[in-house]
This record gives structure tokens, sequence and C-alpha cells, in this order.
């Protein structure tokens, strides 16, 4: 698909150095000394989105991709960094400014039962959201926007609450709902994660099918890299909060540099690749940082088989490769140096059987009180 | 600590409510109740008890009202309450010192009994869902609908009479002289039985199906479940695992409903004529007795706020994540 | 809003029935009453009879008239302060759960101010004071000083309602903010409202009795706790004159009962494990007895005995 990808559109919703810390509650007398820790939940973000494209942000759980997604919908006002729509800079907070950005840049979340409020109709939610953008919500409209989302005839829907409705109905009415407005760009967090595996090809198409009919520009947030192959011109990856590594879909997904990013590709399940299981001394140590004192330096280096010092005292730039157009990866591995360091991808996979095991890095407190919770309770 | 030190900081706070809504009301009254007290008792009041008075009714006109707030605040700080117009000359700190024991006596032990019996059989009652123990539920909510005096005034229609072992009304026989001999706890315990006994009828319906409703919800939890599939014993899961932790609300409701409980045993205290606070405020209703109803008024809410502190350090004691720091 | 109807309980119908008695002998009790309730008559203290249902009292007055009569007094202040109070925990509540920072924080603790702060002793403090209150002040104390409890419960849903995705679907939306409020996130507070309602009105009831009994002046002229004042007064329990004071309490009882059956309905409908769920105790197949405890299903095989005696572990 991506081979044949369109040329990109104009610019609609671009974030630069967009950046998230959400401040933690200080306790006894840590509020008095210490200064006030944050989460550091998304640090130097910067994407843009294209009409008629599908930019995909890929990353586990607590990456920060939700928290993107909302920052962008501009849901809670962000800490630091630029947000642009049409090349002009924004930042609302409510009412009608809020109200005019939310007109061009929509939102559709990751669970569809817990997105409809359950005490109101399908008719109820589709009839607020064109009425709040000043459109007509007669019967022909409601019916329109329900074709658009291929849920016809759609007297079979209206009436109906969000618990008659199954999981792919649901998820079809939210993006509805979002339509309703005739936005510029759609942010779609996880959109398919929690439904049937058999179900999600349908919606996916369907949202492919709207981009391309209404040009949307379509954020596609998800864990699963091999759906982002499969529907995004463009993908992004992104780990603890940073991006590490970006391109078009292919590139990235059949050529990862980052080593999260291969990491991420190995362990999409893959028939072709039997051989794999036990066989590589590369095994994974490890779960994500804690975001309140995440690694200093690149934040994957604890975790990373070819981490080197300088990996631990800074943070990676933004590096371009030079395998394909718009590749490039935020790794020190593919800096220019003048010693004898590798710099291009091929050295730096046979490097990986040599390299040592990293060290271990201690689980953050976190977790260690979460499990004292549980014991406790239990 | 930190859950603890906020709690402190809101009960200061609630007292300060208190004492300023104290202040407020007095100024309400029409007229002036201490010139209809200096006229009943024909001029013989020394200044210093007007003075007192006037600070605490905001009698006198010539300070604004923030000074006399100040004032009022700062007569408060010496314990003085004022001085009853009933028990004249007696101050109202007297008063209120000889009946608060009893009180303090009978509401202290009645909650703490109604609690625990009402927990233990709400237990039961949530864990063995479905058996006859359900159909006792309308039964406790009649019960609990019946007004503790009510029930007082039955149960003394129904259990005394003149030569009955328990008496109808008092704290203890007329005529014996308080203090700790053995004769006089033993009769003031006697006296004590019915009042307690209808408080404690009236009250344990009300934690008795709080705690049935908790442990409904606990035992669907799947820890429980976990419990259980280790092996270990139905009553030992029962109490360790799933009261414990559907205790958890009821105790922090503790403080809080113990507003409602001081109301029904005031009523009680009227009913049997028991010499504790409630009959001393109910007593000066009638007669206007006004320092004294205030001072009632305060005391009470001191007491309220010290237990509901008691029941918050015996929640910290049970809810470890109030202990987690960071 | 659709309501999904459903044979209600045993219990909810008769709460509700007794509910509908008191309603109308609150409406038409002065028209039903068989004599007026201060009229003196000749029969002084006399037990029920034919004549006089309830009996008399010591100045010859019917009993079951005054509690016929009073019973609107009862009514009425019991349900004003219950919707007044709950009026205002609506308000106070919803605002405090939605608003953060400090605006919720502070009518957060207004609210916990009032539910530490001991009820009874302030209300008769303040209607004690308050001159020629009647019915309708008195109805009004209580409703500002009984609103805490429902604010406080109201505020932990409105809380946990607030982090739900179809609030924020709202807001991305473009939804305005009264309008979440109002249309998101009331309808789905309406059994908690309803039940803080009830709960409310119960308390209202039981201190207006109270406020009669101790002698509280300006209460109407009847009133079940009216009643009882005097019953006391005229140590009608040494008299040996039960027949006063029974009945007034039966009727509060009577009344709180239904209220709280009402109650469990609507938790019964919140809360669907609450629900009394048939037998516990059933019997397996091969006639022994088995109880079902609360989240699994045992798994009951038929052949006990011979999986005893073999050997093998795995397998089923």
């Amino acid at each position: 698909m991506s081979d044949t990808a369109p040329p990109p559109g104009a610019v609609v919703l671009e974030a630069e150095g967009l950046t998230k810390h959400f401040p933690v509650r200080a306790r006894g007398r840590a509020a008095l000394t210490r200064t006030p820790r944050v989460v550091h939940a998304v640090d130097d973000v910067t994407l843009a989105l294209h009409r008629g494209r599908v930019t995909a942000l890929v990353g586990e759980s607590g990456s920060g991709k939700s928290t993107v997604a909302r920052l962008l919908a501009q849901l809670y006002p962000r800490t630091d960094g630029d947000i642009r729509l049409a090349g002009q800079s924004t930042a609302v907070k409510g009412g009608r400014a809020f109200k005019a950005y939310a007109k061009r840049v929509q939102m559709i979340f990751q669970d569809p039962f817990a997105s409809l409020n359950p005490v109101h109709t399908v008719r109820y939610h589709l009839t607020r959201a064109l009425k709040i953008h000043g459109k007509k919500a007669d019967e022909q409209g409601l019916r329109e926007l329900l074709g658009r989302v291929q849920l016809t005839p759609a007297e079979l829907y209206l009436d109906k609450y969000p618990h008659e409705l199954s999981g792919g109905q649901r998820q079809r009415v939210s993006i509805a709902r979002a339509l309703a407005a005739d936005p510029e760009a759609l942010l779609a967090d996880e959109p398919v994660s929690m439904l049937d595996v058999s179900i999600r090809l349908g919606v996916l198409n369907l949202l492919r099918d709207l981009k391309e009919r209404l040009d949307l520009a379509i954020l596609y947030i998800t864990h699963d890299i091999a759906s982002a192959r499969y529907f995004a011109d463009e993908t992004l990856v992104m780990y603890a909060g940073r991006m590490v590594e970006g391109g078009d879909s292919e590139t990235v997904t059949q050529n990862p540099a980052h080593p999260y990013t291969r990491l991420l590709v190995d362990s999409a399940p893959n028939p072709e690749r039997l051989s794999a299981v036990g066989d590589e001394d590369e095994d994974d140590l490890g779960e994500p940082p804690s975001l309140i004192e995440p690694p200093s330096g690149c934040r994957f280096h604890p975790r990373c088989p070819h981490a080197m010092a300088i990996c631990e005292a800074q943070v990676p730039v933004r590096i371009e490769l030079t395998d394909a157009p718009g590749h490039w990866a935020a790794c020190w591995l593919f800096a220019e140096k003048t010693d004898d360091e590798k710099t291009d991808v091929e050295t730096a996979d046979a490097d990986a059987a040599q390299a040592e095991t990293p060290d271990a890095e201690t689980p953050d407190t976190e977790t260690t009180d979460a499990e004292k919770e549980q014991e406790v309770v239990s | 600590m930190k859950y603890f030190a906020r709690r402190l900081g809101f009960y200061i706070f609630t007292l300060w409510a208190a004492v300023t809504i104290n202040f407020f009301i007095p100024r309400l009254i029409p007229g002036n109740p201490v010139d209809a007290l200096i006229a009943q008792r024909k001029g013989q009041i020394d200044d210093k008890a007007v003075e007192s008075l006037n600070v605490l009714f905001g009698l006198d006109k010539h300070q604004s009202l923030l000074s006399q707030y100040f004032h009022y605040l700062g007569q408060l700080a010496h314990g003085d309450l004022g001085i009853s117009f009933n028990n004249f000359p007696e101050p109202v700190t007297t008063v209120l010192g000889s009946a608060l024991p009893w009180t303090l006596g009978l509401i202290g032990v009645t909650t703490i009994l109604s609690f625990l019996i009402g927990t233990a059989l709400g237990v039961v009652a949530g864990w063995r869902r479905g058996t006859w123990l359900d159909g006792l539920l309308p039964a406790t909510s009649f019960l609990s609908s019946i007004p503790y005096f009510w029930l007082g005034l039955i149960s003394v229609a129904w259990f005394t009479g003149p030569d009955s072992f328990l008496p109808s009304s008092g704290g203890y026989d007329p005529g014996l002289i308080p203090g700790p001999q053995l004769g006089f706890i033993g009769n003031a315990l006697r006296h004590s039985l019915l009042p307690a006994a209808t408080i404690i009828v009236s009250s344990v319906g009300g934690w008795l199906l709080a705690m049935r409703n908790m442990m409904v919800t606990v035992t669907a939890e799947d820890y429980i479940t976990v419990a259980h599939a280790k092996g270990l014993s139905g009553g030992r899961v029962m109490t360790r695992y799933a009261a414990r932790n559907a205790l958890l609300p009821s105790v922090s409701g503790f403080g809080m409903a113990l507003g409602l409980v001081v109301g029904g045993t005031f009523l009680v205290e009227y009913v049997f004529s028991y010499p504790g606070v409630g009959l001393q405020l109910l007593n000066a209703i009638s007669s206007h007795d006004y320092p004294l109803i205030q001072g009632v008024f305060l005391v009470v809410t001191v007491a309220v706020l010290v237990a509901n502190l008691l029941a918050d350090l015996a929640y910290m004691a049970l809810d470890p994540r109030t202990r987690k720091e960071g | 809003m659709r309501f999904r109807l459903r044979m209600p309980s045993l219990k909810v119908t008769v709460g509700l029935a007794l509910l509908a008695v008191f309603t109308f002998v609150a409406v038409f009790g002065s028209a039903l009453a068989p004599y007026d309730p201060s009229k003196r008559g000749k029969d002084l203290l006399q037990g029920p009879s034919g004549k006089h249902w309830f009996g008399t009292t010591h100045l010859g007055q019917d009993i079951f008239s005054q509690i016929l009569v009073g019973t609107r007094s009862v009514m009425f202040v019991g349900f004003a302060a219950g919707i007044l109070a709950t009026v205002i925990a609506v308000l106070v509540g919803v605002t405090a759960g939605y608003l953060t920072g400090f605006a919720g924080e502070s009518l957060s603790t207004v609210s916990n101010v009032f539910i530490v702060i001991p009820a009874l002793p302030l209300i008769v403090i303040v209607t004690n004071v308050v001159p020629n209150s009647g019915d309708v002040a008195i109805a009004a104390v209580i409703g500002c000083t009984g609103w805490a409890w429902g604010a406080r419960l109201l505020r932990a849903q409105t809380l946990s309602l607030r982090q739900r995705d179809f609030v924020q679907a709202a807001r991305a939306n473009g939804e305005s903010t009264w309008r979440i409020v109002a249309f998101e996130i009331l309808p789905n507070l309406t059994a908690i409202i309803a039940s803080s309602f009830i709960g409310t009105v119960m308390f209202a009831v039981l201190t207006e009795i109270a406020l009669a009994f101790v002698g509280v002046s300006g209460i109407s002229e009847w009133n079940w706790g009216e009643v009882l004042f005097w019953a006391q007064g005229q140590q009608a329990l040494s008299l040996g004159a039960w027949w006063w004071f029974v009945p007034a309490g039966l009727c509060i009882a009577l009344l709180g009962t239904a209220l709280s059956l009402i109650n469990f309905g609507i938790d019964e409908i919140v809360n669907p494990r609450l629900r009394s769920s048939g037998r516990a105790v059933v019997k397996a197949a091969d006639g022994r007895k088995v109880r079902m405890q609360i989240g699994f299903t045992p798994v009951l095989s038929q052949n006990q005995n011979e999986n005893q005696n073999s050997n093998d572990g795995g397998g089923r």
C-alpha cells in the first residue's frame, strides 16, 4: 500500500517540541524540602498530520502516546512546545475558542463502551454532535451521518442504547459522532484495540475509506506495529515519552533502525520466524522505566543491547538515515563519529552478537510498592 | 502521617466553624436576654457575671462585630462558657461537668457495642447470602425506623414498674452519693441498662445493613476467590480477607455517624431522665437557658470531633494505603 | 430517557403501598377524621373502643383523629425538607465533584463540616432561637442542615464519573461545561439522588417528631410528635395509658420502614449483586447439598467416589 502512497497533502495539525509533565503530589516533609516531582509523560514530541494521510504513533503502555493525543485535542494544557492548526499557533482552554478548535480537530477513544454515555441513545449522541457545531440535526442529517460509517438502515440504530450495540457498532457510532463536526483532523486513540480481532479490519478499512473520501488527516495511535504497517502511511515510534524513530511505514517496519523499534517488530508474532525462539542471546530485560525519574540521556539505554557511554550522558538527537527518504532515528548508533565507532545499520547488527548483556536495571520503586500493596490487601 | 495531619487540620477548622455558629446564634434572639435575667433575679448579679454574659450574647453594642468576636474567643479560651440561667449562679462549665461523664459513658458503651454487634451480624449476613438471614433485613429496617425515644417509652412501659429490677428513670437511686463505691456503681449500671438497650436495639440495624452491603461487594472480588483457591477455610477467608476490607467504609463512616447517634441518645436521656448532657440541653430549651444551650452545643461538638479523630487513627491502623509515603 | 420496567420485588411493592396510604391520609386526613382532634370530650383517658379507635387523651380528645390530622404536618415537613436538602446536596455535591482545585476542595470541606457537627443539637438550637417557626420554617431549617450526607455521596460519584471516557468524549466534541454536568453526569446519578432523597426524608420526619416531642414550639397544631409530647407530659406511662403513645410510634416506624424498603429497591437496581439471589443451598445431582459461594460456581462432579480411588491428578 505504501509503495504507491499519494504525495503528502497540506499540513493540517502539527506539534513541535510538545511536552507534558504531570505534577506528583509530594507528601509530608518532601513537600517543603524537595523540588516538586513530575511525571515526564511526554517530552519533545514533534510530528505533523497531513491531509489525506494516516500517521501512526506506535508505543507500549506508558509510552505517552495517549497523552499526545489528548494534548493535540487540547483536553488539557501542555507544559511546553507548540501546536499549530493550519500554520496558526493555538492554545485553547475552553469556551468558544475551544469549540471552534473542536470543530476542526476531533478524537475517537479506545474503549467503545466507555466513550458513549450509557443513559443516552445513539440519536442523542449524534444530535448533540451535530447541534454543537451548528449543523441541522434532523432525520436526514442523522441518517446521512450513520450512512457514512456504514450503519444502515439508520432506523435500526438510532434509538438503541450503547449496551444494546456490539463493540464494532459502538466504535462506528463514536466515529460518526466525531465526523459530525466535519473535522480536518481525526485523532484515533487505539480505535481497534478493544475490539474483537475479526472486527478490527472492518473498522480500519472504514477509517481508510473516510480518509480518502473526506481528505482527513488521521493520527492512528496503537501498540500494534503490524497494523501500523497495514493502515498508516507514516509511522512514528515512541518510548517512555520520547520519539525514537520515524519514517514511512514500510521502511520503519521492514528496516527498523532504532533498537527499540527492532524489539517491537521482533515481538510481533510472525509465523515465518519460527527459529527465533530461544536462539539469540538478546533477551530483553525489562519494562518501561519510571517516568518520574527517567533514565538520563537516552531513556532506552538500560534495556539497550548496544548501549554506549554517550547514551547515558546525552539525549540523542534525530539523525537522518540513508536507506529511505524521511527515515530518521534518535540513536547515537547512527551518529557521525571520528573514531572507529561504526555508523550504519548493518554493522550495528554485527555488533549485537558480541555485545555484552546490559546491566539489569533495578526495577523502579513504583512496582515494588504496588507489589507490597497486593500482599497486604490479600 | 500526612493523612492524620490533614484530618486534624479539618477538625480544627470544624471546631472554629462550630464556635462561630455559636457566636452568631444568640444574635438572632429577639430582645435582650441578659436584661430579662437581671430583672428576674432582681438585680442580684455581680458585674463580672453580667460582663461575661454580655460578651457571650454580644450585647455590648459599643464594640464592632469583629472585636466582639475576638472577645468571645478569648473568653472561650479561658474556659468560660457563661452562667447558666436555670442553675444560677452556677457557671455552665460546672453544670456540664457533672453531666458529661454520664453521657460519655452511655454513648461510648452503646456505640461501641452496637457497632460490634451490627458489624459482626452484617459480616455473617453478607457472607451467607440467600439464607434466612436475608429475611432479617426488613425486620432490622423496621427496628431502625423506630425512633430511639419511642422505643424508650415502650420499654419503660413494659419492663418497669414500681417493684421491677429495672428502674424507670434517673441515673442512680436518689439518695445515693455519687462516687467510686461498688454499691453506687452497681446501682448506676442497673439504671443504665434500659437506656443502653434502647439505643443498641435501635442502632444495630444501620451497622448491619452497611456491613452487609460492603461484604456483598467485597466477596465478589477476585482476591477472595484466590483465597478460597489457596485452600483457606471459609471462616478464615470471611474474617481475615473479606471482613477486614469490608470494614473500612464502616470505620470511616463511624465518626460521621456519631453526629446522628448523639441526637438519638439525647432523646433517650430525656425519656429516662438520665442525668446526662442531653437532658440538660432539652430542659434548657423550654426555659430558654441560652448559655447552657450554647455550652452544650460546643462541648458536644468537641466530643464528636475527638471521637472522629480516634476513628481516623483506627482507620489508619487498618488501611495500609494511608500510611504509604510518596 | 427510557425506563426499563421490571417487576418490582415484594419488598419494594410493600414499601410503595405503605407510602401511598400515608400520602392519602396526609391529603384527606382532616376530612376522614371522625372528631376534631382538639375538641375535648367526655370520655377521659379511655382505651381503644368502637367509638374511639385509638382511645382518648386526658382531655377526652380522640387520639385516632389526632394521628390522622397530624399526618399532614409530618409528611409535609418530611418531604419539603427532603426536597430542599436534596437540591442543595445536588448543587454542592456535583459542583464539588466536577470542579477541581480550591473551589472543589472548599465545597467538600463545607459539607464535611456539616456532617460532623451533631445535627440534632444544632437544629434544636436554631429552631428554638428563631421566633415563631411554623411548618415551613422547620422544614427550611432541617433542609439547610441535613444536606451534607447526600452532598458527600454525590461528590464521590461525580469524581469518579468525571474520569470516564464519555465525559472526556463530550468535552472533545465541544460540549459546554454546564451541559456536560446537567445532561451527561446528572442522568447517571439519578439512582443515588433518589436514594439520598429518601434517606433525607426519613431523617427529616424523625427530627421533626423529635422536636415536637421535646416541646420546641411553633409546629402546626397536630403532629405525631405532639401526641407523644402530651403523652409524656401527662405521665401516660405511669397511668398505664399505652394507647396514647403506641399508635404514634408505630406510625413513625411504619413510615420509616416503607421508605427504607423503597430504598432497598433503588439499591438493588443500582447494584444488582445486592438482590436476594434466590436459594443459596442447592441439591447436586447425586443428592448432596452444596452451598453456593459468591464469586464462583463450584464444579460438581457426578462421580465423586470413583475419583477418590483413582490416582491420576491430571487429565480433567
